[in-house]
């Protein structure tokens, strides 16, 4: 049985995905993007320890060679993820598929389904595929919030196992987005294409960052896209919120700008728009 | 006669109030219960409350119509035949409505609004329909001025029901309050969804359990006043409501708090119950010549009395106090154990005593969770976990459904939404058909920044709170309360559900 490295579990979220969802968010990222809002995830904890000494509440510990975390004495002030130089976080836990399904079942009478969000939650692909596999008994839905920067061709049993992907993406331009995330987005732009066909769709997410992204461009062809589909297109509004303002500061869109790109999405066919 | 005086001088009362609050100076004025020194002691103590009914019951506290038998039997004493439309539809009720009393002097349960009129509803276009529905709810608003009035819709999805719910949205109106009969088996997603989208607007219609409902009424029922479970055709005599909280103060350890002070607290209370329910089938001439009685839309043997207890949060951390123990009620195992020993005790205990006049509860008083009064502190509703102190809304419900089976008429929590729920209404009957399987009986909702907003049973509009703090007479009294509820109890700060829970669910991409 598979196991996964957990950064947190909510139980109740009305923001991953249609109905209320238990959100499991998985450690561990394969992108980089300046305006990541939770760098912690990003990065697996590579023991170097620099966290232990700091923590005010005596939480956390080396023994044999590896940084333990307790999560009872833990008060949760984030002093170690400030800290960690690797942009990574010591309050992890490693879940079997078990495990998590003990937590998802408590509430299996409360919500619509599930969702795996990250950090990229899809490099755990075989186990997310395994989970999905269990909660499918309950009758509940199954969702995935992803960068899409993994082929999902080369993923038959994860799409076939995914009732809907949520999928970011973050610039149109390739240079752009290699700006932003170190990578280029020849993949995310073929999945989406992919994903589309399978109709495995349920969100197109991009956040809308001034200055530094043509984010008309993106909006633009991502519509194009959408366009007559079900697919809801959410913009997001860059916040500094968590954000490494060393690698990037700057404003946040007014709502009058998040308006026009809406309008302009919605002009060009797509039906369902959220701002937020 | 001093107080008297002070009723035709007080410049904050509307006419309605006035008239009101001098009968009620009337009828306080003769004392026909002759209450022992034992229950008068407690009253004393503010342990037993007998809710501002007055000293000479010449009502049944609630009365709750058959208004489908109306409106097929139309009234001979108001004159009224069968409605041939919507507009004569509409309009007996409205007529009706002004002979119900009650408590507050005017009517607590309007019937279950959407069946009584969607046969007249089918009949007309769209927009007839919605006029008169328009103007119906807008006539109960502006002369029904007290927020614990009710509707019931559900649990069917009718065009009548949609309606009610659209114009509930744009009027914006405190009253009615109105209730969803839900089961999820009957009632079609999409009425649902409407009704918790016009709740985040409005504050209603609130959620009842109908499957738990129809079981403990055997079939049909009516949710009046706050969200009081009763025998359609009948009502509650009276509502007599003993405080936990203060009763536990009393104690000198759980023991002698189980074995002498809540059988004490029952019988006492009890008796005082059976002195206003006697009285009012006795004496007052209510039964014997109020038209209703004589045209059959209500019987006497329909009726029951309501046990209501609040403060039970206070009343497990006193006790858990006098054991040095600080464990508080919604926080820990043992203090929701003894919580729920004491409930389970004091519903033997009520079901232990029988009054001959009220046959259709097998002679039995129901019990229910008293939502409070504006002159209340440091006494939280029933059986609810007291305002900031409450747990994320999962432990929440979890640890509230199991007190919900022993109140039949009447228990519910109130959640206040984040703005954000507005986006996905369907979380939200999510966590309802959860809490629902569960055993919650009740759930109400709002949203924290609309304007008409749930104290603790019934509504009241932000704006109206904010003009009687200026000074300025104004049109509902249940403002008021309103204004005591928030000033005595802090409901404004119920715990926000949403973004402190789960906003963070939100991946930043
Ligand atoms: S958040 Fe980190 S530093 Fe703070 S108490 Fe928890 S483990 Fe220690
Ligand atoms: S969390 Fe960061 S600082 Fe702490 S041990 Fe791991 S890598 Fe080092």
């Amino acid at each position: 049985m598979s196991e996964a490295l957990v950064n947190k579990i909510i139980p109740f979220s009305n923001v991953d995905g249609p109905g209320n969802r238990t959100a499991v968010f998985l450690q561990g990222c394969n992108l980089n993007c300046l305006y990541c809002h939770n760098p912690e995830t990003i990065n697996i904890c590579n023991n170097c320890g620099k966290c232990v000494t700091g923590c005010p509440a005596d939480a956390l510990e080396i023994s044999n060679g590896r940084v333990i975390w307790d999560s009872d004495k833990c008060i949760n002030c984030d002093t170690c993820i400030k800290v960690c130089p690797n942009s990574s976080t010591p309050k992890v836990k490693k879940y079997s598929v078990k495990e998590v399904m003990k937590i998802i079942l408590e509430y299996k009478n409360f919500i619509s389904g599930i969702t795996f969000s990250g950090g990229e939650c899809t490099l755990n692909h075989q186990f997310i595929v395994e989970v999905f596999k269990e909660v499918h008994k309950y009758g509940l839905t199954c969702f995935v919030d992803t960068n899409g920067f993994l082929d999902f061709e080369n993923l038959p049993e994860l799409v076939k196992n995914t009732d809907k992907f949520m999928l970011d993406i973050k610039a149109w331009d390739s240079s752009e987005h290699i700006k932003l995330t170190g990578k280029d987005n020849n993949i995310i732009k073929k999945n989406l294409e992919y994903l589309i066909k399978l109709d495995k769709i349920y969100e197109i997410r991009t956040v809308v960052v001034p200055e530094i992204l043509d984010n008309e461009n993106s909006v633009v062809n991502v519509s194009e896209i959408l366009s007559g589909t079900e697919i809801q297109y959410k913009l997001i509004k860059f916040r500094k919120n968590g954000v490494r303002l060393n690698l990037i500061n700057v404003d946040m869109a007014t709502d009058s700008y998040m308006e026009k790109l809406k309008n302009r999405a919605i002009e060009i066919g797509v039906k369902k728009v959220v701002i937020t | 006669m001093e107080k008297i005086l002070d009723i035709i001088k007080d410049e904050h009362l509307t006419f309605e109030q006035r008239v009101y609050s001098l009968a009620r100076a009337a009828e306080n004025m003769v004392d026909v219960l002759h209450l022992d020194d034992k229950i008068k002691k407690w009253m004393d103590k503010d342990i037993i409350c007998d809710l501002a009914e007055g000293n000479a019951p010449y009502k049944p506290r609630y009365v709750v119509p058959d208004y489908q038998k109306f409106m097929e039997q139309g009234s001979q004493f108001l004159e009224l035949s069968k409605p041939k439309d919507i507009w004569e539809a509409v309009n007996n009720l409205l007529i009706l409505y002004k002979h119900v009393p009650s408590v507050t002097m005017v009517p607590v349960y309007l019937g279950n609004i959407d069946t009584l009129l969607e046969p007249f509803v089918k009949d007309e276009k769209e927009d007839v329909a919605k006029e008169a529905i328009k103007l119906f709810l807008n006539h109960i608003d502006k002369t029904i001025t007290d927020s614990f009035c009710h509707a019931d819709i559900g649990p069917l999805e009718t065009k009548a029901g949609k309606l009610i719910l659209e114009v509930s949205k744009e009027l914006q109106n405190p009253i009615p309050n109105i209730t969803i009969k839900y089961d999820k088996d009957k009632t079609s997603e999409k009425f649902a969804i409407q009704s918790i989208k016009t709740a985040l607007a409005v504050a209603k219609p609130s959620f009842a359990n109908d499957e738990i409902f129809r079981k403990d009424f055997n079939g049909d029922y009516a949710i009046a006043s706050c969200y009081n479970g009763l025998y359609i055709g009948g009502g509650s005599y009276t509502l007599v409501r003993g405080k936990l909280s203060k009763l536990a103060l009393e104690a000198k350890s759980k023991e002698d708090f189980f074995d002498n002070l809540l059988p004490e607290f029952v019988d006492r209370i009890t008796r005082f119950m059976d002195k206003k329910t006697n009285f009012i089938v006795e004496e007052s001439a209510f039964f014997k010549s109020n038209f209703l009685v004589k045209e059959g839309l209500v019987s006497r043997d329909k009726f029951t009395g309501m046990f209501g207890i609040v403060g039970l949060a206070e009343c497990v951390n006193e006790l858990l106090s006098l054991e040095n123990s600080n464990d508080r009620f919604g926080h820990s195992k043992k203090a929701d154990k003894l919580g729920e020993e004491i409930i389970k005790k004091l519903s033997e205990l009520v079901n232990e005593h029988t009054n001959r006049y009220c046959e259709i509860s097998n002679g039995h008083y129901l019990l229910h969770a008293q939502v409070g009064i504006d002159s209340d502190s440091g006494d939280s509703p029933g059986c609810r976990i007291p305002i900031g102190e409450e747990p994320d809304i999962y432990e929440h419900i979890v640890q509230s459904a199991p007190f919900h089976k022993y109140f039949p008429s009447g228990i519910g929590d109130i959640f206040k939404f984040d703005e954000m729920a507005k986006r996905n209404p369907k979380a939200i009957l999510d966590i309802i058909n959860g809490g629902f399987k569960t055993g919650l009986r009740y759930f109400s909702l709002y949203e924290d920044c609309a304007d008409v907003i749930r104290i603790t049973g019934y509504l009241v509009k932000k704006s109206e709170m904010n003009k009687l703090d200026k000074g300025v007479a104004v049109l509902r009294d249940t403002t008021v309360l309103g204004q005591g509820g928030r000033d005595n109890s802090g409901v404004l700060n119920r715990k926000l559900r949403g973004k402190d829970e789960y906003e963070n669910g939100s991946k930043n991409v």
